[in-house]
């Protein structure tokens, strides 16, 4: 069962970054729109993660949950560490949640859907970007336990180079996916040329922070070059993610729409498996040179049997409904 | 403020913001329900544009009501670590499940929401039941973690550990059925005087009139089936709590002193220096008898508890006070409006009546917030009841007083703005649906 948890665990973080990342991507994408095109941007977007857009959320909501019932340990220490950057990236969620809701239902469309949209659009940057950091701070190697100042202790774990470079590696992959996931639903021809574009850009963007992420790795002593370069997996990830890389320009020229979104969600997840597979189970490293593992921290045999089989039969339940949802919803209309 | 404080009202902010939007996420999909049914059913535009005015406020709520819980499964580790490093793999299985249950009613949400004359009409009708039903499942599942907290189950401490974890036991743990039905009961009630309040008020202003009369009665049906079920819950739960939690049940009713028998007061000031109770109206062996059943039975009293577990008792005495007096108010109200039904079949012309309905708006909120401050309140200092004190719990990072200040002001805005919001729905009730309007002498049934 131990397994089966893990398994939920990742597949639950992986779904989070392709889905709700490229649900994050639509506002970043937004704020680098032009204003004069926003509004046709906006409308593309709302049509496509409309019906989705509750649950691409949910995945978050099943990785802590699994974080909290089986790996305690992991989340607690995250949780008093990084107290800061979680609380920043909550007041994100809620104010983009809301925001987004509230500018399709007020009935009365006045100058409060300005305010929205800016609200919108900035916490669609912000999230992510803590996310990022979040992420980053957690194998960075920063985190002090045993610090006895404030500044050491919750927020020079989190506010350093590597962290921040990871951040906006995340924020430009995010505005990559969305990118490509909405050239696929725009339906005029300058829509899509205006989104093949912003996926240029966006992945040229990504390329420069992934540059950034390894330059600040050298400078803060993050082994990230030995994960990648001198583990298998990691290696042959991160080489695969590049040749992809020619593939999906090639593709963006065409403007092959369906084989781009696999390829993009292939791409992000080669990098997450390139920057995590070399010091997997470990999932916390800290400054003392300790690291919170998976399988050490792990909750007792009970409540992971139990927890298995409660993801189990939830997906059983859940995962035709929502392929279902997918599915009804990808239908073009006329 | 202190840290600890701070952490407690950061906490209880949270809980008493989301518990709202929840209560209304997970009942009003049921008035939906009914209103899309008689659509179905009679086809009458009317219901139709019910359904989709109501589920414009439902996609409101149930955003806020979203992130809002979000937002507490970090809280829980933000605030309380060392409560959540032991107790996560414990009562962590109604978590689990509650999980499933919030996956399967947003998507059922999404399919609802975009659905109208996307998907075949029962189906789409079924998809906003499932919403509801997973909404209240989800309700049912987190009172289970909380009912954990007040009646521990599913292990063994010895020496400061927490062994032979058993997450199903502590999920059925001897609390989990009466608060579960309590909370279910007081969802109902809450949301369903609220919203018939609403249209109560949009009748008196002559508005829509058929429209809203339609509204009223689906939603106070629901309400006064709840409120007079609740007294009859809420007896249960307080045997319940005299049995699992003497400290609480004697803070609930200020009595300081063991008696036999021991009266109910009604009103009164708590003096807690003095410890005791001046200006109450006393009725002799009643609290014996809600107890216990028995008008003679023995009731502990706070004499009986060592003074460092005694719970905080004017605030536990006057919530239990606010939330009792309510609810018999809103049982008194029910009669009234089932007398006048069975009178003559329309409160229509019942100005008066309808004026009582737009009085009692927030009264089922208030009570329902009151009831939970009687459980959370009346538990300290325990955190885990009996097992882990509240303030060995909290987090080392100082300066949560901050951020209790920043999430004040940003609960405090969000609600303004969904007041804001739902006053501009139905403003536009006209506008956006004047093929309802009808002469306001018409009598719909
Ligand atoms: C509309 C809301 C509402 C109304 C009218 C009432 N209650 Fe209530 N009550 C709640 C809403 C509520 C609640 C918010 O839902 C609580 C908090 C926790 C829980 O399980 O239910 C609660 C808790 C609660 C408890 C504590 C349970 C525990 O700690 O386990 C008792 C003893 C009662 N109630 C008793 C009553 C009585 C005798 C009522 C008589 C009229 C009553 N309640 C009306
Ligand atoms: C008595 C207290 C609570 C009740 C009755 C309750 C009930 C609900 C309901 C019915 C929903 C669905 C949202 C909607 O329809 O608007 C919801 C959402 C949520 N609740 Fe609570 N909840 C309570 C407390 C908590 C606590 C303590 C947590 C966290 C530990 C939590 C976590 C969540 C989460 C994560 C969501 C969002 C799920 C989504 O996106 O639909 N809730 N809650
Ligand atoms: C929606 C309903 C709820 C409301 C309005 C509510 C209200 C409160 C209040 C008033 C406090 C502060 C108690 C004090 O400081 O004296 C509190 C504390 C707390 N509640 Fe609840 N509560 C709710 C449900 C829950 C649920 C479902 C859970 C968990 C599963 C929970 C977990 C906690 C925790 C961990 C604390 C902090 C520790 C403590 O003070 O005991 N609450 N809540």
């Amino acid at each position: 069962m131990d397994i089966v948890i893990i398994t939920f665990l990742c597949a639950a973080i992986l779904l989070y970054f392709l889905l709700g990342g490229a649900d994050f991507g639509a506002g970043i994408i937004e704020l680098f729109t032009s204003s004069k095109n926003r509004s046709k941007t906006r409308k593309t977007m709302y049509h496509a993660i409309g019906p989705v857009w509750e649950a691409n959320h949910m995945w978050l909501i099943i990785a802590i949950v699994i974080l909290f019932v089986a790996f305690p340990k992991i989340y607690t220490t995250m949780s008093v560490y990084l107290h800061i950057p979680l609380a920043i990236m909550l007041i994100g969620i809620i104010a983009r949640g809301t925001a987004f809701v509230f500018r399709h239902y007020d009935a009365v469309k006045d100058q409060m859907q300005e305010v929205y949209n800016k609200i919108f659009i900035y916490s669609s940057f912000i999230t992510p970007l803590f996310l990022g950091i979040i992420a980053g701070s957690l194998i960075s190697g920063k985190i002090d336990n045993r610090a006895d100042n404030f500044a050491d202790a919750y927020v020079f774990g989190w506010l350093n180079w590597f962290s921040v470079a990871v951040g906006l590696f995340t924020v430009a992959l995010c505005g990559f996916l969305a990118a490509i996931y909405l050239i696929g639903e725009s339906k005029e021809a300058e829509d899509k040329k205006r989104f093949i574009k912003k996926a240029e850009f966006m992945n040229v963007a990504a390329v420069l922070f992934g540059a950034m992420v390894f330059g600040s790795a050298y400078l803060e002593e993050v082994p990230l070059v030995d994960w990648v370069l001198k583990n298998p997996v990691g290696l042959a990830s991160i080489v695969l993610a590049s040749l992809s890389l020619i593939l999906l320009w090639y593709l963006l020229i065409k403007g092959k729409t369906k084989i781009l979104r696999l390829l993009a969600g292939f791409q992000v997840t080669m990098i997450l498996v390139a920057i995590s597979f070399a010091h997997f189970p470990n999932f916390i490293r800290l400054k003392n040179g300790d690291a919170i593992s998976l399988y050490e921290t792990i909750a007792p045999i009970k409540t992971v049997n139990t927890l298995g089989w409660a993801l189990l039969l939830g997906s059983v339940l859940i995962l035709p409904f929502l392929g279902y949802l997918f599915y009804k919803f990808q239908q073009k209309e006329e | 403020m202190d840290d600890f404080l701070a952490a407690r009202s950061q906490m209880a902010l949270s809980l008493g913001f989301h518990i709202i939007y929840a209560c209304i996420g997970m009942v009003m999909p049921f008035f939906m329900a009914v209103s899309h049914f008689k659509w179905l059913k009679t086809n009458n535009e009317v219901y139709k544009n019910l359904t989709k005015a109501w589920s414009k406020g439902v996609a409101i709520f149930f955003a806020t009501g979203a992130v809002s819980g979000t937002m507490l499964s970090f809280e829980l580790g933000l605030l309380w670590p060392n409560f959540m490093e032991h107790a996560g793999p414990i009562f962590g299985m109604p978590f689990s499940l509650e999980g499933t249950a919030f996956f399967i009613e947003a998507i059922a949400l999404g399919f609802f929401l975009y659905g109208w004359d996307k998907l075949n009409k029962w189906f789409h009708w079924f998809t906003g039941v499932v919403v509801g039903v997973s909404g209240l499942a989800s309700g049912i599942l987190v009172v289970a973690a909380n009912a954990w907290m007040n009646s521990p189950a599913g292990f063994d401490y010895v020496d400061g550990k927490y062994i032979n974890i058993d997450p199903i036991a502590a999920m059925f743990n001897k609390a989990w059925f009466t608060q579960a039905l309590h909370m279910c009961l007081a969802a109902f009630t809450a949301t369903g005087f609220a919203v018939a309040g609403v249209h109560a008020l949009m009748i008196l202003r002559k508005q829509n009139q058929d429209f809203h009369y339609k509204a009223f009665k689906i939603a106070a049906v629901f309400a006064t089936i709840g409120a007079l079920l609740q007294p009859i819950s809420g007896d249960i739960s307080a045997k319940d709590v005299a049995q699992r939690q003497p400290a609480k049940l004697a803070a609930m009713e200020a009595l300081y002193k063991t008696e036999k028998p021991a009266p109910l007061l009604i009103g009164g000031i708590v003096n807690e220096k003095k410890k005791e109770v001046n200006y109450a109206i006393e009725i002799p062996g009643a609290l014996s008898f809600l107890a216990h059943g028995d008008f003679n039975a023995e009731v502990k009293g706070l004499d009986k508890i060592p003074e460092n577990e005694h719970p905080p008792v004017a605030i536990t005495h006057y919530a239990f006070q606010l939330m009792v007096g309510i609810g018999s108010f809103l049982v008194l109200l029910s009669l009234m409006y089932f007398f006048v039904l069975w009178r003559n079949k329309s409160v229509l012309n019942k100005r008066w009546l309808l004026k009582i309905f737009v009085f009692a708006i927030p009264l089922g909120y208030i009570a329902l917030e009151a009831g939970w401050v009687v459980t959370e309140v009346g538990r300290q200092p325990w955190i885990i009841y009996g097992i882990m004190r509240t303030k060995d719990a909290v987090t080392p990072m100082p300066g949560i007083a901050w951020s209790f200040y920043l999430f004040t002001a940003i609960y405090a805005s969000l609600s303004v703005i969904v007041i804001a919001l739902l006053y501009r729905q139905i403003k536009m009730v006209p506008t956006l649906y004047s093929g309802s309007i009808k002469s306001p002498t018409t009598k719909a049934n």
